[in-house]
């Protein structure tokens, strides 16, 4: 029983049925194959899409454990560590199918890049991948006002308390994007990722300002 | 239908048609303060003593106009002769005369003046050495005590770093290796060396904290366990802060209650050597004396373990602040976290195992020797690597890389805590009309600015084609690879024009330096290049014949007995070339069978492709593709 397991929903792809020759015996091989069946080179990565590279069905509800499970599986054969011994050509090859799979780890496993990255594959030039102003007015609000409580914070627990209400609210927003994607709503997908994209940015200002709130009371409790 | 369209090899069943070279490797941590070597077998690492069973090579180099001495003599020496004597080169591999400022007044040795740009150098006997020389010296002494120890000669290593190294003191590391004449099979973070040592021994399963306080660098590493991988979530630290911080907190304690001036050179490292014996009695007695002499007094210092730590205080409680950072960039609770691991000398230091302890919740491990942990994992993974194991290790890049922009800001191309390898790719463009050139600044760190990030490099891109300000699309890419190493590329889209780079490394050493210190000390490099081509041209060559064999048994009959005899001719030249040492005559036969071949593999191409298309749906390929990589 091999450790990486296929789907059988597996989204169709374009690849699927595509015969490519192994490049280093010229053995006919299928475009997806990690390895040639009759020498065992290691064979290039290819142009998969991370949730066919991974073998995990197409969607935004990804089953995370699923995701890491994959992804170990596959680094445990494709690492370059696993080919020392070969020749360079082999190494260069193998690493790779390491950084593609490392790629598709770090985007599925990640709710905001998994949303930008599943818009993106429904051919939308999304806002959420792009730095262009924003045309949302109740989320700029929302944000000013946000900034605005977080910089009148004045103890490490008001900031806390700033932290689990922007973590409540990013759950919400993972809930909402989950409905969007399923009911096929890009438009309404892409405007929850942008406000999702904001609130990790703030998410970020909450964790700085807490820490300088910290170090300023190390400093006076000296 | 059964045509096995794809196939995926357990690692221990792949195909070896021919091992190339089973030589052994030895692990080395190549420390700040000791060095320690390590082989494994079967699983079980061991450390490699001398004849006293020591296992700890003092990182120490004494040069005079014989051969360098490296170790316990050269600690000897550094108390009659010490400004022969090198010690803590470690602190200085990859940085430049900018970074002395945030070490300076801690550093034992003479800095050569006049080097503006590039790795510093030291003044040492009479002679001008870079941190890279002086750590071939070290690396070169282990070397020699792993092949007594082995009675046959070592050419590969595994070589531990601190996890915050940067790409310049990685670089560096690999240079002095190769001055040394050994081969890096991978460079692996101390935090993860410690833990590989740790884990096979407990079947460990969960998130662990690595907390390693060594002479000079401080890291803390979050790593996950699961199924023999070791994939590490995060990782923090300080490259300049260590044991060697709080000798000379303790020094400079004594000199300022004494109210003496400033002690000679030799005196002042006396004195740090005696501060260091004082630190190391306070972990087990509440009180000591430090003595020393300023300008010839001798003077004798009472210093006890509570002003001790008083002094040491902010220091640990910065590494705690490290700590803290790695959690929150993990994502994790300190209560989450399942077993921390002690690692490195100064983690003997009573105060800061307490603080530790505290700060997780939790009594750390620390039953494996801190000095010697790492270079035991070190020595696991080159077993695992050159005769093939189950263990796996997945390490991140420990500091965001980026590329300065417009108004000295940096734009980040990857971030910290991404995991290696990784490649990423952005596009910049012209901001002139007919412009056809390029600075490009490589930087590292987690500011929004230049100057408050380090530089790594800047390239310089030319012959871009003239074009309105703004058409260009140059494509930049970073890579870094598994050693945690970079490479940056660039190549203009619009055109195709790969456009040409220059690199001045801002800390590396040059390629001419490299070269004139490769020349002095490694006669057997290109020999050893040209030996390892020829195995892999042999390889290859032997996989070919493998392959073409297999097909013309089942397929042969696919082609005319004409086609057949060319491709056995062209197979039977190859192999009388494969007894001989001739690489390029091997290169081509291997050519003339592929063009033998070349229609033979173009209709089972053909063949395989039919196959796989008629009569079945797109479905029932898939389908039986999923059941072979079930299977």
């Amino acid at each position: 029983m091999s450790q990486i397991e296929q789907d059988e929903r597996f989204p169709k792809s374009p690849a699927t049925g595509d015969v490519s020759p192994c490049w280093s015996c010229k053995e006919p091989l299928a475009a997806r194959a990690l390895f040639c069946h009759a020498c065992g080179a290691v064979q290039p990565a290819g142009n998969l899409d991370h949730f066919t590279r991974l073998g995990v069905p197409r969607s935004f509800d990804v089953d995370g454990d699923k995701v890491e499970k994959q992804y170990l599986g596959f680094q445990r054969v494709l690492h370059p560590d696993r080919f020392v011994a070969k020749t360079a050509k082999e190494r260069a090859i193998a690493e790779s199918q390491a950084v593609s799979m490392n790629e598709a780890y770090e985007t599925l496993k990640d709710p905001l890049r998994r949303a930008a990255y599943l818009l993106k594959l429904a051919g939308r030039n999304a806002a959420v991948s792009h730095d262009q102003t924003v045309n949302d007015p109740a989320l700029l609000m929302e944000a000013m006002e946000a900034r605005e409580q977080l910089s009148e914070a004045a103890s490490v627990d008001e900031v806390e308390q700033l932290q689990v209400e922007a973590g409540a609210k990013a759950i919400d927003l993972i809930a909402q994007l989950s409905r969007a994607f399923a009911a096929e709503d890009y438009d309404r997908a892409d405007t929850l990722a942008t406000r999702f994209k904001y609130l990790r940015k703030y998410l970020e200002e909450t964790r700085a300002r807490r820490v300088a709130l910290e170090d300023s009371a190390a400093e006076d409790a000296e | 239908m059964t045509t096995t369209l794809l196939q995926i090899h357990e690692p221990g069943e792949t195909p070896e048609p021919h091992q190339a070279e089973t030589g052994i490797a030895i692990g080395i941590d190549l420390g700040t303060t000791n060095s320690v070597a390590a082989i494994a077998t079967d699983g079980k690492p061991e450390i490699l003593r001398d004849k006293e069973g020591d296992g700890l090579v003092p990182s120490v180099v004494s040069y005079s106009d014989s051969l360098p001495v490296v170790g316990r003599e050269a600690v000897i020496q550094q108390m009659r002769r010490p400004e022969a004597v090198v010690s803590s080169v470690k602190r200085l591999m990859g940085r430049g005369a900018a970074d002395l400022k945030s070490l300076s007044g801690t550093l034992p040795y003479e800095i050569h003046g006049d080097q503006q740009v590039g790795m510093v150098r030291l003044k040492v006997a009479g002679r001008v050495l870079s941190p890279v020389e002086v750590s071939a010296d070290i690396l070169r002494a282990i070397k020699a005590r792993a092949e007594t120890a082995l009675g046959h000669d070592v050419n590969r290593a595994v070589i531990t770093v601190p996890a915050y190294f940067d790409d310049a003191a990685r670089t560096a590391t690999k240079d002095a290796a190769k001055l040394a004449g050994l081969d890096v099979l991978r460079l692996v973070n101390e935090p993860t060396a410690a833990a590989l040592a740790y884990g096979l021994d407990r079947g460990a399963e969960g998130l662990y904290a690595i907390y390693d306080l060594g002479g000079g660098t401080f890291d803390i590493s979050l790593l996950r366990l699961q199924q023999g991988v070791f994939q590490v979530l995060a990782t923090g630290g300080d490259a300049a802060l260590g044991g060697d911080d709080f000798d000379h907190a303790l020094a400079e304690a004594a000199l300022k209650s004494l109210r003496r001036e400033t002690p000679t050179l030799v005196e002042a490292k006396n004195l740090l050597l005696a501060a260091r014996r004082a630190k190391e009695i306070l972990t087990e007695r509440e009180s000591t004396e430090i003595f020393g002499s300023i300008h010839g007094h001798e003077f004798r210092q009472a210093v006890d373990r509570v002003a001790f730590e008083k002094l040491i205080e902010p220091m640990v409680a910065k590494t705690l602040k490290a700590c803290r950072q790695v959690l929150e960039d993990a994502g994790v609770q300190a209560s989450e976290v399942r077993g921390v691991v002690l690692v490195g000398g100064s983690t003997r230091v009573p105060l800061v195992r307490r603080m530790v302890a505290r700060f997780f919740g939790r009594e750390p491990l620390a039953d494996i020797n801190p000095d010697e942990v790492v270079a035991a994992g070190a020595a696991l993974q080159a077993e695992a690597l050159t005769r093939g194991g189950e263990t796996l290790l997945l390490d991140v890049i420990p500091l965001s890389l980026g590329i300065e922009t417009v108004g000295g800001i940096v734009e980040k191309v990857i971030d910290r805590n991404t995991p290696i390898p990784v490649a990423k790719a952005q596009e910049f463009t012209t901001y002139q009309d007919g412009q056809t050139g390029m600075q490009i600044h490589i930087v590292q760190g987690e500011r929004e600015t230049v100057d408050a990030c380090r530089s790594l490099g800047r390239f310089e891109l030319t012959g871009i084609p003239p074009m309105t300000a703004g058409a260009a699309r140059i494509r930049i890419t970073f890579a870094v690879d598994a050693d945690g190493l970079l490479t940056v590329g660039a190549q203009e889209k619009t055109t195709g024009v790969k456009a040409e780079i220059a690199v001045k490394p801002s800390y590396g050493l040059g390629e001419d330096e490299m070269a004139d210190m490769l020349r002095d000390s490694l006669t057997h490099a290109r020999e050893d290049m040209e030996r390892r081509l020829l195995i892999e041209a042999r390889v290859e060559a032997e996989r070919m014949l493998l392959a073409l064999d297999a097909a013309l048994k089942s397929d042969g009959k696919l082609i005319s007995p004409e086609a057949r005899q060319a491709i056995d001719a062209a197979a039977q030249k190859l192999r009388s070339t494969l007894s001989g040492d001739d690489r390029d005559r091997i290169g081509a036969a291997v050519e003339a069978l592929e063009k033998a071949s070349h229609s033979f593999a173009q209709v089972r191409m053909d063949r395989a492709m039919g196959q796989a298309l008629k009569g079945h749906s797109l479905d029932e390929v898939e389908a039986s593709m999923a059941t072979d990589r079930a299977e």
